[in-house]
C-alpha cells in the first residue's frame, strides 16, 4: 500500500495546479492547496515512519523494472527531505494570504497558487526520484516556478531579481544537464542506484572527473555555496514574504541533498574526499561563506537582505558538515537543513507580518516596533537567538555536532571558527532586536497605528517559532533522522 | 514529596512569580504583585532547604527532564556546592524583593512589572545552573542567565543603557560560546560525557599542556566569574537599577560563574588531576592578577556602585583562586566566600541604593556627614566592609582565613607570594570601602554650618524607605551570624 501512495507526493500538486487554472476563485484555490498539501504532508510522514530504520520504499512507475524504466525509491535520506519540504509548504501556505503577492489582481490569484504548487511538486519530485534525468526534469519545473514566484514581489526590481534568478539558475541546469549527460556516456545508465554500481571512479579518468566537477558546479549554483551566491539576496529581498519564507527553507534544502547524494551515493566518499579531497575546496569556502556572508549581513539595512545574507552563511554549515565527511558532521549538516528552515522560514513570516503592519522591513522603519506588536517582535528574539546557536533552540543543535564532527576530523582551528562566526550572528540579530525594542520610533513616521499581526499570520509564525524551541530541546526526530540518514549516505545507500 | 519533584518545585516557583507578577501587573494590582514576589520567593527558599536536609545525609536528590541529544540530557542533581549556590540566590532573593519594592517605589521607576518578571526569570536560571547534572544543562541555564538579564540591565531605556547593555550581552556571550562553549565540546570530544562525576571525568590521560588549556578555556569561558580580562561587563553592568546590582551583580549572576569553575573543577578535572599542576598555577597567577589589579581600580573610583562593582571583580577572584588550587581547602574557602560575599556585598549595594534613594547621590565624595542623617544605613555599611575585608567577628573572615591556610597547603615555590597577594589584597579592601564609612560618619556635611562642631544643630535622621532599610539591616546581621554557623557551611563543603 505504502509503495503505491508513495508516488502520489509529486502527482498530487502536479494535478492540483491545472486544477486550481481551472478553479480560478482564489480562496477555494487558496484552500484546495491548503489540502493537498497537507495530505503531501501525512503520506510523507506515513512515509517516513515506514522507511525509518533501514526501510527502503521503491515505486516503479508504469511498471516498468529499473534500471530501464523510471524509479521512485524513498530512504531515510530523501523521506526526512520529504516531511521537511511537505512540512515547510503547510505552514507557509497557511499563513495568511494577506502576505502573498501584493500586486497580483484578485481575479488572477488562482495562477499564484498553480505556481506554488507546480513548486511543490518540481521540490518533491527532485527528492523522491531515483533517476538522474528525472531529477533534471523536476529541477526545472520548480526553478521555472520559482522564477515566476519571485517575480511576483511588487517591486519592479523583483522583475530583475526574478531574471537575475533564471539567468543563473539555467547555467546550475545546464551544468548540471551536462553532468548527467558525462555519466550516461560513462555508465549507459540512467537510474541513480545502477550509475553508483557501474561508476568505478579514478583521478585518470577525465570523463568521470568532469562530470563530478559539472554536478557540483551546477547544484552548487541552486544551493548558493559562497561564491556563487549572488542571485539569492536580491531574490529573497524581492519576492513576496511567503515565498522568501518558502524558498529559503526548502529550495536551498532540496539542492543540499542533491549535493550529498552525488558526492556520497553516486561517487562515493572515499573517492570524493579521499582521492580528490574535494574537502580542500569545500571547506575554505563554507567558512568564507560563514564569515563574508554574515559580515555582510551585519551591514545591510533591510530585514530581508539582512536575512538572505545570513541564508549564505547557513549553506557554509550545511556545506561544512559535508566537508567533514564523518557521521557525527554529516548529521549536524543535514540536521541543520530542518533547524534552518524552522528558523529562516520562521524569520520571513516575521517579516510577512511586519511588512503587512508596518509596510517596511527597513531598519529603520522598525524603531520601536516591539511595543506594538509583542507577539511579532517576540517570535522574532526566539528565532534570531536560534540563529546564534543559543542552547534550548535547534541553532544549537546544529553547531553541538557540526563542532563535533569538525573535532572528530582534528580541524580544531575550524571548530574555533564555527564558534566565532556565530558571534557575527549574534552581531546582526542583535542589530535588529535593539532597534526593535529600544528605538524611538522617528518624530516624522508615527507608529501609534501599529497593530498587532492578524491570528492568520502570527499562527504560523508562532508555529515556527515554538518548533524552534521544541526541536532544540527534543532531538529524536530531527538528530536522529539526520544521523540515521548520515550513516545510510556514507554507506554509500540511499 | 520525592526530591525529584522537590527540585522541580523549587524549580518552578520562580516562574510562578513571574507569571502571578504579569498577572497581577497586567490587571493593575501592585501591591498584590509586590507581596506575591516575597512570598513564592520564600517558598523557593523552604524548597531547596528542604533538598538540604538529603544533602547533607549524603543524598543527591536527581531529577531527568529529558534527552536532548543522545547521551546529553537535561537533568537535575542536587550537590553541597549546588546547594549552597541555590540557598544562598533564593534565600537573598525573599530580602532583595522585599527592598525592591522600597526601591522601585521610592525611586518612581517606570516598568516595574517587566522589572520584577525578569528578576524572578533570572532566579528561575540561577537555580537551574544550581542543579545542573552535567555540563549541557549548566550552559543552557548559564546563556539563559545572561538574556534574561539583559532587559534589568538595560531598564531605563536610554543610550546609555543600551550601550552598556551591549557591552554586557557582547562580553558575557562572546566567552561563553568562543571559550565555554569550545571548552564543553571539547571536553565532549575527549571523554564522550559530560555528566559532572565526583573525581572528574577527564581521567589523567590529556597532557598536562591541554590541561592547562582546557582550565583557562572554562575560567574565561565562565565570563561571568568576571577574571581580568574579560571583566569590562560588571561596571557596565551597574546601569541597571540597585536591586538588580544587589542580588544579580554582586549574588546570582556573578556566583554563577565562580560557581561554574568551581563545579567544573571539582566534577570536570578532579581535584587530583589539578593539585600541584601548571593549570593551577597558571589560573591561580590570572586570579591573584585580578584581585590585586580591580582593588586598585576600585579605590580610584568615585561613583559607589562603580567601586563596588570593582570589588566584587576583586572579590570574586577569591573563589577562582580557591577554585585554582584544586585541594579540598581551596574549594571549601571558594565555597564559604560565595556565601559570605554574598551576603556582604548586597548589604553594600543595598546600602548605596538606600542613600541613592535617600539623597539621589551617587559619588563617594559626596557623602560627607551623610551617616549621622542615615545611621542604620552606614552601621550596616561599616559592618558589611568589615566582611569583606575579612575582619572578625564577621562571616567574610573565615573565607579568607580557609584560603590562606589552602595557599600554604599548595606546595607550590611560590606559596608565599599568593599569601602576600591575599593579604595586601584585604589591605586593598580596607582602603576603598572605609572612606566611605569614614566620610559618612566622620566628615562634616558640605551643608552643614561651619559652627557644626558645636552639636547642636544634630540633623533629623532621614533614612531611605523602611522597606529599603529593614532589608539591609537584616543582611548586615547575617553576614555577623555566617561567621558563627560557617562549621555547619564548612560539614556542608567537605570534600
Amino acid at each position: 500500500m505504502i509503495e503505491k501512495i508513495v508516488v502520489l507526493e509529486v502527482v498530487l500538486p502536479l494535478l492540483a495546479a491545472p486544477v486550481c487554472v481551472l478553479v480560478r476563485h482564489p480562496r477555494l484555490c487558496r484552500l484546495f492547496s491548503l489540502g493537498v498539501v497537507a495530505l503531501c504532508f501525512a503520506i510523507a510522514v506515513a512515509v517516513l515512519l515506514e522507511v525509518r530504520g533501514g526501510g527502503v520504499i521503491s515505486y516503479q512507475l508504469g511498471g516498468w523494472p529499473p534500471p530501464l524504466g523510471i524509479e521512485h525509491r524513498v530512504s531515510t535520506v530523501n523521506a526526512y527531505l520529504l516531511a521537511l519540504v511537505t512540512a515547510m509548504a503547510l505552514v507557509v501556505l497557511s499563513f495568511d494570504s494577506r502576505g502573498g503577492p501584493p500586486r497580483v489582481p484578485e481575479q488572477r490569484k488562482h495562477l499564484y497558487y498553480a505556481v506554488f504548487l507546480l513548486c511543490i511538486s518540481g521540490l518533491l519530485g527532485m527528492t523522491i526520484t531515483g533517476d538522474a534525468f528525472n531529477i533534471f526534469v523536476f529541477l526545472e519545473i520548480s526553478s521555472l516556478s520559482s522564477y515566476i514566484l519571485v517575480s511576483l514581489g511588487g517591486h519592479r526590481r523583483a522583475v530583475l531579481s526574478a531574471f537575475y534568478y533564471l539567468v543563473m539558475g539555467t547555467i546550475g541546469g545546464v551544468f548540471f544537464m551536462l553532468g548527467v549527460g558525462l555519466l550516461y556516456q560513462v555508465t549507459g545508465t540512467l537510474n541513480l542506484r545502477d550509475i553508483a554500481v557501474r561508476l568505478e571512479p579514478s583521478l585518470d579518468d577525465r570523463g568521470t572527473v568532469l562530470a563530478l566537477a559539472l554536478l557540483v558546479v551546477g547544484i552548487s549554483i541552486k544551493l548558493a555555496v559562497f561564491p556563487l551566491h549572488h542571485w539569492l539576496p536580491n531574490a529573497y529581498s524581492f519576492a513576496p514574504p511567503k515565498v522568501s519564507a518558502f524558498l529559503a527553507a526548502t529550495a536551498t534544502k532540496v539542492s543540499f541533498y542533491l549535493l550529498a547524494m552525488i558526492l556520497f551515493t553516486i561517487f562515493g566518499a572515499p573517492f570524493v574526499f579521499e582521492e580528490l579531497r574535494l574537502q580542500a575546496v569545500l571547506l575554505p569556502l563554507s567558512i568564507l561563506a560563514m564569515f563574508l556572508a554574515s559580515g555582510a549581513a551585519i551591514f545591510q539595512t533591510d530585514l530581508r537582505r539582512l536575512l538572505a545574507y545570513s541564508s549564505v552563511a547557513q549553506i557554509g554549515y550545511m556545506t561544512l558538515g559535508l566537508s567533514t565527511a564523518n557521521a557525527t558532521g554529516l548529521a549536524g549538516g543535514l540536521v541543520h537543513l530542518f533547524n534552518h528552515a524552522v528558523m529562516k522560514g520562521g524569520l520571513f513570516l516575521v517579516v510577512a507580518c511586519l511588512l503587512y503592519r508596518v509596510g517596511s522591513v527597513h531598519i529603520d522603519a522598525l524603531a520601536g516596533i516591539g511595543r506594538r506588536m509583542p507577539l511579532t517582535s517576540a517570535a522574532l528574539v526566539i528565532a534570531g537567538l536560534s540563529l546564534i546557536g543559543v542552547p534550548g533552540t535547534v541553532g544549537f543543535v546544529s553547531k553541538w555536532y557540526l563542532v563535533s564532527g569538525v573535532l572528530e576530523r582534528g580541524w580544531t582551528a575550524a571548530a574555533v571558527l564555527i564558534l566565532l562566526s556565530s558571534l557575527l550572528a549574534l552581531v546582526y540579530v542583535g542589530k535588529v532586536v535593539e532597534v526593535v525594542y529600544f528605538r524611538k520610533p522617528p518624530e516624522t513616521q508615527p507608529i501609534d497605528h501599529v497593530r498587532e499581526a492578524p491570528f492568520g499570520m502570527l499562527a504560523p509564525t508562532w508555529v515556527l517559532a515554538a518548533a524552534a524551541v521544541f526541536f532544540g530541546l527534543t532531538t529524536n526526530w530531527t538528530y536522529g533522522v539526520a544521523r540515521e540518514a548520515a550513516e545510510l549516505l556514507l554507506a554509500g545507500g540511499i | 514529596m520525592s526530591s525529584g519533584t522537590t527540585i522541580l518545585v523549587a524549580l518552578l516557583l520562580p516562574v510562578v512569580a513571574a507569571v502571578s507578577c504579569q498577572i497581577f501587573g497586567r490587571l493593575g494590582h501592585p501591591n498584590l504583585r509586590d507581596v506575591a514576589t516575597p512570598l513564592v520567593g520564600a517558598g523557593t527558599f523552604v524548597a531547596v532547604w528542604q533538598l538540604g536536609d538529603d544533602v547533607l545525609r549524603g543524598g543527591r536528590p536527581e531529577l531527568v527532564l529529558l534527552e536532548v541529544l543522545p547521551g546529553v540530557e537535561l537533568a537535575f542533581q542536587v550537590e553541597p556546592l549546588g546547594l549552597l549556590y541555590g540557598l544562598v540566590a533564593s534565600g537573598l532573593w525573599i530580602v532583595t524583593s522585599i527592598y525592591a519594592v522600597g526601591y522601585m517605589r521610592g525611586h518612581h521607576e517606570h516598568n516595574q512589572t517587566r522589572f520584577f518578571t525578569f528578576f524572578a526569570l533570572s532566579i528561575f536560571a540561577a537555580l537551574g545552573i544550581a542543579f545542573a547534572r552535567n555540563l549541557f544543562t549548566l550552559f543552557l541555564f548559564y546563556e539563559a542567565l545572561t538574556l534574561l538579564t539583559f532587559p534589568l540591565v538595560t531598564h531605563h531605556g536610554t543610550n546609555e543603557a543600551r550601550r552598556a547593555g551591549r557591552v554586557y550581552l557582547g562580553i558575557l556571550l562572546f566567552t561563553s560560546i568562543s571559550f565555554l562553549l569550545f571548552a564543553i565540546l571539547f571536553t565532549w570530544r575527549l571523554t564522550g560525557t559530560i555528566e559532572f562525576t565526583p573525581g572528574g571525568i577527564l581521567g589523567s590521560e590529556p597532557s598536562s599542556g591541554m590541561v592547562t588549556v582546557l582550565l583557562l578555556l572554562y575560567a574565561f569561558g565562565a565570563g561571568k566569574a568576571a577574571l581580568m580580562p574579560f571583566h569590562r561587563w560588571l561596571p557596565n553592568a551597574m546601569v541597571a537599577p540597585t536591586p538588580v546590582s544587589a542580588l544579580l551583580h554582586a549574588v546570582a549572576v556573578v556566583k554563577a560563574g565562580v560557581f561554574a569553575i568551581l563545579k567544573v573543577v571539582v566534577y570536570v578535572f578532579g581535584l587530583d588531576l589539578l593539585a600541584g599542576s601548571n593549570a593551577s598555577l597558571a589560573l591561580m597567577t590570572i586570579a591573584s592578577f585580578t584581585m590585586l589589579m580591580a582593588a586598585v581600580v576600585a579605590i580610584r573610583q568615585d561613583n559607589l556602585k562603580a567601586r563596588l562593582a570593582y570589588s566584587t571583580i576583586s572579590q570574586l577572584a577569591y573563589i577562582v583562586l580557591g577554585a585554582a588550587m584544586a585541594t579540598a581547602t581551596g574549594v571549601l574557602a571558594g565555597g564559604l566566600q560565595i556565601a559570605m560575599h554574598a551576603a556582604g556585598k548586597i548589604t553594600l549595594f543595598f546600602c548605596a541604593g538606600a542613600i541613592l534613594v535617600a539623597t539621589h547621590k551617587k559619588k563617594v565624595s559626596e557623602l560627607d556627614g551623610l551617616g549621622r542623617t542615615m545611621p542604620w544605613t552606614f552601621a550596616a555599611f561599616f559592618l558589611a566592609s568589615l566582611s569583606i575585608i575579612g575582619i572578625p567577628p564577621l562571616g567574610g573572615s573565615w573565607a579568607k582565613w580557609y584560603l590562606m591556610v589552602g595557599a600554604l597547603e599548595t606546595g607550590f615555590a611560590w606559596q608565599a607570594a599568593f599569601l602576600g597577594v591575599l593579604m595586601v589584597s584585604s589591605l586593598l579592601a580596607v582602603f576603598y570601602l572605609m572612606p566611605v564609612v569614614v566620610r559618612g560618619f566622620f566628615a562634616t556635611s558640605p551643608t552643614a554650618g561651619p559652627s557644626g562642631s558645636a552639636g547642636g544643630d544634630r540633623k533629623p535622621i532621614a533614612e531611605a524607605p523602611f522597606l529599603c532599610v529593614a532589608p539591609l539591616v537584616l543582611t548586615a546581621l547575617l553576614s555577623l551570624a555566617l561567621f558563627f554557623v560557617a562549621g555547619e557551611l564548612a560539614t556542608l563543603l567537605s570534600f
